[in-house]
């Protein structure tokens, strides 16, 4: 069969938040763009989203604004986060959901008409714009029509839909080309639904792939999550940063076993609900980490009192940050104070009325009323942690989301920095927004920079082209096996809590999988066949589970979400050391280096307190902030 | 509490196909997209089937269980007798491309013939201001997960694939009823529903309701709503304007 070829200005990996945020701005800035993704339009992960985006508007209470923002997002991410990231989303984060309402998005509203606001995990004020239970399919939704809404306007201007920007469904990027000057210059992959190989000709390519939370056995994730865009990049020779980083979300399905992982929503606990262990306690106070001490209730009754009075209490302590959270739980199962299943649980059926419930968490009580025979308004659900979300990814340039291999560059879930050691809820939503509009920019503005289009190399394509018909022409193992595989090595080994011994042991159990994998064979026709498909994203999980074993081996200390056994503290001294991962161009091997972060920019730094400031930083630095507070 | 369960899935691709046998083993609380994913795993690896989620959010996974349109992924195998056969097949309005997978490439099109979100030009972003009790219709609409079983299963274009030309099909025609409802939306819409997208084609008879995972109200708060704005601006065309002016002041 030959292969299709296309040519374009921009190609976006990626149809969720962040890669149709890039793609409207690569066309709104007169770039010819190329949307791909491995689902059909509308179905990317972003579409499973369910509490909200936050954007400081103060809409709910007005004291909120982007320093705010700015403080909560450092501190969830253990002042790890790049802070230019975390800054250009603090204020631009606003902007970018009024121009979702302008482009047809109808949020839940405030009395006086304005975006309704809830609160979430870390979060000071209520800063989530949401829409029940159900705001990322908003968001994707608001977005998939607004990319019609384009080609719309093309539509009437040059009588072609798809004049200036498509959208290539259900087909897998498998390889990024580059020129001989090593610049960006393609993509190829295949179709799913035909099995035909796909060459897209282009000097700018935005990674939007998402995640890896199908390397793990529990996770909220979907099929889609096998690390693609962080693999392309490595391959290429980009770097990732902080791949130890992962999201363990604290409230995920337990039971039945089928649905194990399947997300519990944080709004649960925002709207009122509360964690409790086998003897009825509420465990929560008993976990509130010394760093955290001044800003969370001590008692139930001044946590109670919070949700009606915030100016006069603290906070609940289940609204910690989520490795906290996550941590607790895990710390109560083991101690044998779990549910029957395994979990703790998580109770709102006697914090607010039924109506209310159904009417503010519909697709959750939708969700155990279908899938676990619970009502949710009558009885608690059982709840575990759950691999949610890559706090590490693709290394960016903060303002035009730029990698550092030339005309790449990714926005969302695949990028890393913006959220440090650990993300907070609704921190996503907002940034695949902020930093997808940037990166389309960021696109536009590189290839308004060249002088001409790079050229693929024909030996790229073939060696590209053999290695995706590779599994179809071996008779070999049965891919699924070494998939399961994996996932309880990664599950066991090095999940929440890790030790050296056991991450050792993973990295050998990967590199023996590594073998087993070049011999995985797939039977059948190249018409939407599964297992060929499986056969190619094995070698995505392998080559980011290595990455996330090798680093979180390197750093010995425990931050957000990277808990290790045998080294529990948090300390100032790692805090300044990025661990950068990269791979050899034929990913056979993957190095670990340091790298130091740079430090906060003064009008930033002084936005927090001394004390807080030297719970996180050497001395060395807070000898830099008293001098940027006595020049300010 | 496991057991075996018989299943028969269409099985074929390029416009031939047909029922194969499995026996496969189920275990308590999986749901029938999970059994599929273990006749993959052991059975049958190029066994294709759309899915995302996993809990019913993402609309991928539709298919037909014993001849009803259902997502896979939300019906659960203690819905059936332990020794019943279980039949999956595709959905039948749409081409297969193979086994359960289907060219569902209609609702694309017809997604794009709808005229976008149309807000007047004076109100710039941020400045929105709707009650809750305005935007509470349209996002009833809003929670559709394109799962396209309404589509699928409405009679006009389920055996007639003459029809599909000029119908967009309960989805879309939803959509321009949630457009029609948008507190900002000033689009003229009625006309072009009954004379570009077929609204006419529907005598009401809320099979796209009953199949709706989201138990959105189809026929009864989007379409037949939207007949009656038809009809009623048919007689008088100042109920429109009145209408739209209406719509603006009240959203203010
Ligand atoms: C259940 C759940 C609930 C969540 N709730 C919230 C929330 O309330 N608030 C919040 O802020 N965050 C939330 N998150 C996190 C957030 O949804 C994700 O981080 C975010 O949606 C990721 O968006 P993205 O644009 O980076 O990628 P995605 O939306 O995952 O899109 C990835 C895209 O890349 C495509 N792709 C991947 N690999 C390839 C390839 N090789 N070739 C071609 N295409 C490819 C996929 O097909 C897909 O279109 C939630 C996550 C989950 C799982
Ligand atoms: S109510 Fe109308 S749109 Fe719905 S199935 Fe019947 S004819 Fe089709
Ligand atoms: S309206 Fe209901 S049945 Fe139709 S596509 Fe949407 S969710 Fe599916
Ligand atoms: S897999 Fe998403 S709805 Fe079934």
């Amino acid at each position: 069969m030959d292969i299709e070829r296309h040519e374009f200005d921009v190609v976006v990996i990626g149809a969720g938040g962040a890669g149709l945020r890039a793609a409207i701005e690569a066309r709104q800035q007169g770039k010819k763009t190329a949307i791909v993704c491995k689902s059909l339009f509308g179905k990317a992960h972003t579409v499973m989203a369910e509490g909200g985006a936050a954007a400081a508007m103060g809409n709910v209470n007005p004291a909120d604004n982007w320093q705010v923002h700015f403080r909560d997002t450092m501190r969830g991410g253990k002042f790890l986060n790049n802070w230019r990231m975390a800054e250009l989303h603090a204020k631009e984060a606003p902007d970018r959901v009024w121009e979702l309402e302008a482009w047809g998005a109808l949020f839940d509203r405030t009395k006086d008409g304005k975006i309704s606001q809830r609160n979430f995990g870390g979060h000071e004020y209520p800063r989530l714009a949401h829409v029940g239970d159900r705001t990322g399919l908003e968001m994707i939704r608001t977005l998939q029509q607004r990319v019609v809404a384009l080609q719309q306007e093309d539509y009437a201007v040059h009588g072609d839909y798809e004049a200036y920007i498509k959208v290539f469904a259900e087909c897998t990027v498998t390889r990024l080309l580059k020129d001989d000057a090593g610049a960006i210059a393609g993509t190829f992959g295949y179709r799913r639904e035909t099995g035909r190989l796909m060459l897209i000709e282009a000097p700018a390519v935005v990674l939007a792939t998402g995640g890896i939370g199908k390397s793990y056995v529990v996770t909220s994730n979907s099929w889609e999550y096998t690390g693609d865009g962080h693999a392309l990049a490595l391959l290429a020779g980009a770097r990732l940063i902080n791949m130890e980083f992962i999201q363990f979300h604290p409230t995920g399905m337990v039971w039945p076993p089928s649905v194990r992982g399947i997300l519990v929503t944080e709004s649960v606990r925002g709207d009122g609900g509360v964690l409790r262990n086998s003897e009825g306690k509420r465990f929560m106070f008993d976990y509130i980490p010394e760093v955290f001490k001044d800003k969370y209730a001590t008692t139930e009754e001044e946590a109670d009192r919070w949700y009606t009075d915030q100016a006069g209490n603290r906070r609940p302590p289940e609204l910690l940050p989520r490795d906290e959270v996550a941590r607790a739980i895990n710390s109560e199962v083991k101690a044998g104070r779990g549910s029957p299943q395994g979990g703790v649980f998580l109770d709102v059926s006697s914090r607010l009325p039924a109506e209310e419930i159904r009417r503010r968490l519909p697709s959750m009580h939708h969700q155990f009323k279908e899938l676990a025979d619970v009502d949710i308004t009558a009885e608690p659900m059982q709840v575990g942690p759950t691999c949610h979300y890559v706090m590490g990814g693709v290394e960016v340039d903060a303002d035009t989301a730029a990698a550092s291999v030339p005309g790449l560059f990714a926005a969302g879930e695949v990028s890393g920095g913006m959220h440090g050691s650990n993300r907070l809820g609704g921190n996503s939503l907002s940034d695949l927004l902020v930093f997808g509009r940037r990166a389309g920019a960021g696109a536009a503005a590189y290839i308004d920079g060249l002088e001409r289009r790079p050229a693929v190399p024909d030996d790229a394509v073939a060696e590209a082209q053999a290695e995706v018909l590779a599994p179809l022409e071996r008779p070999g193992e049965n891919p699924y096996e070494v998939h399961h595989e994996l996932q309880r090595t990664m599950n066991e080994l090095v999940g929440i809590i890790r030790r050296a011994g056991e991450m050792a042991e993973a990295l050998e159990a990967v590199e023996k999988l590594r073998e087993r994998a070049k011999g995985v064979g797939a039977a059948g026709s190249r018409i939407y066949n599964p297992g060929w498909h499986l056969c190619l994203d094995l070698r995505n999980m392998l080559l980011v589970s290595e990455c996330v074993a090798r680093a979180a081996l390197a750093r010995q200390e425990s931050r957000g979400g990277h808990t290790r056994d045998d080294y529990p503290d948090m300390t100032a001294d790692w805090r300044r050391r990025l661990l950068v991962c990269t791979a050899a161009p034929d990913g056979t091997s993957v190095n670990v280096q340091e790298q130091v972060q740079p430090s906060m920019r003064a009008d930033l730094i002084t936005l927090f307190e001394r004390g807080e400031l030297s719970k996180y930083l050497t001395d060395e630095e807070m000898a830099e902030y008293d001098l940027a507070v006595k020049e300010s | 509490m496991s057991y075996k369960a018989k299943f028969r899935i269409w099985r074929g691709e390029g416009g031939e196909g047909r029922l194969e046998d499995f026996t496969v083993e189920v275990n308590e609380g999986e749901v029938v997209l999970d059994i599929i994913h273990r006749l993959q795993a052991t059975q049958a690896p190029d066994l294709a089937v759309r899915w995302n989620c996993k809990a019913g959010k993402c609309g991928s996974c539709s298919m037909e269980i014993n001849g009803k349109p259902k997502l896979g992924c939300m019906t659960r195998m203690s819905t059936f007798g332990e020794d019943e056969v279980i039949t999956v097949t595709p959905m039948r309005t749409f081409p297969v491309i193979k086994d359960l997978v289907t060219d569902v490439s209609f609702n694309y099109q017809k997604a794009r013939e709808i005229p976008s979100f149309t807000p007047p030009s004076d109100v710039r972003p941020g400045e929105y201001r709707m009650k809750q009790i305005d935007v509470e219709r349209s996002q009833e609409f809003r929670k559709c997960i394109e799962c396209f079983m309404c589509n699928n299963v409405c009679h006009v274009i389920r055996d007639h694939d003459e029809n599909k030309q000029a119908f967009a099909g309960p989805r879309f025609l939803m959509q321009i009823a949630e457009l029609d409802m948008h507190p900002y939306d000033v689009a003229d819409r009625q006309d072009s529903a009954q004379d570009e997208h077929g609204l006419g084609y529907c005598n009401i008879t809320k099979c796209c309701t009953e199949v709706c995972p989201e138990h959105i109200k189809i026929t009864d708060n989007a379409l037949i709503p939207m007949k009656e704005r038809v009809v009623d601006r048919r007689y008088d065309p100042l109920v429109w304007l009145g209408n739209k002016i209406f719509k603006r002041s009240a959203a203010k």
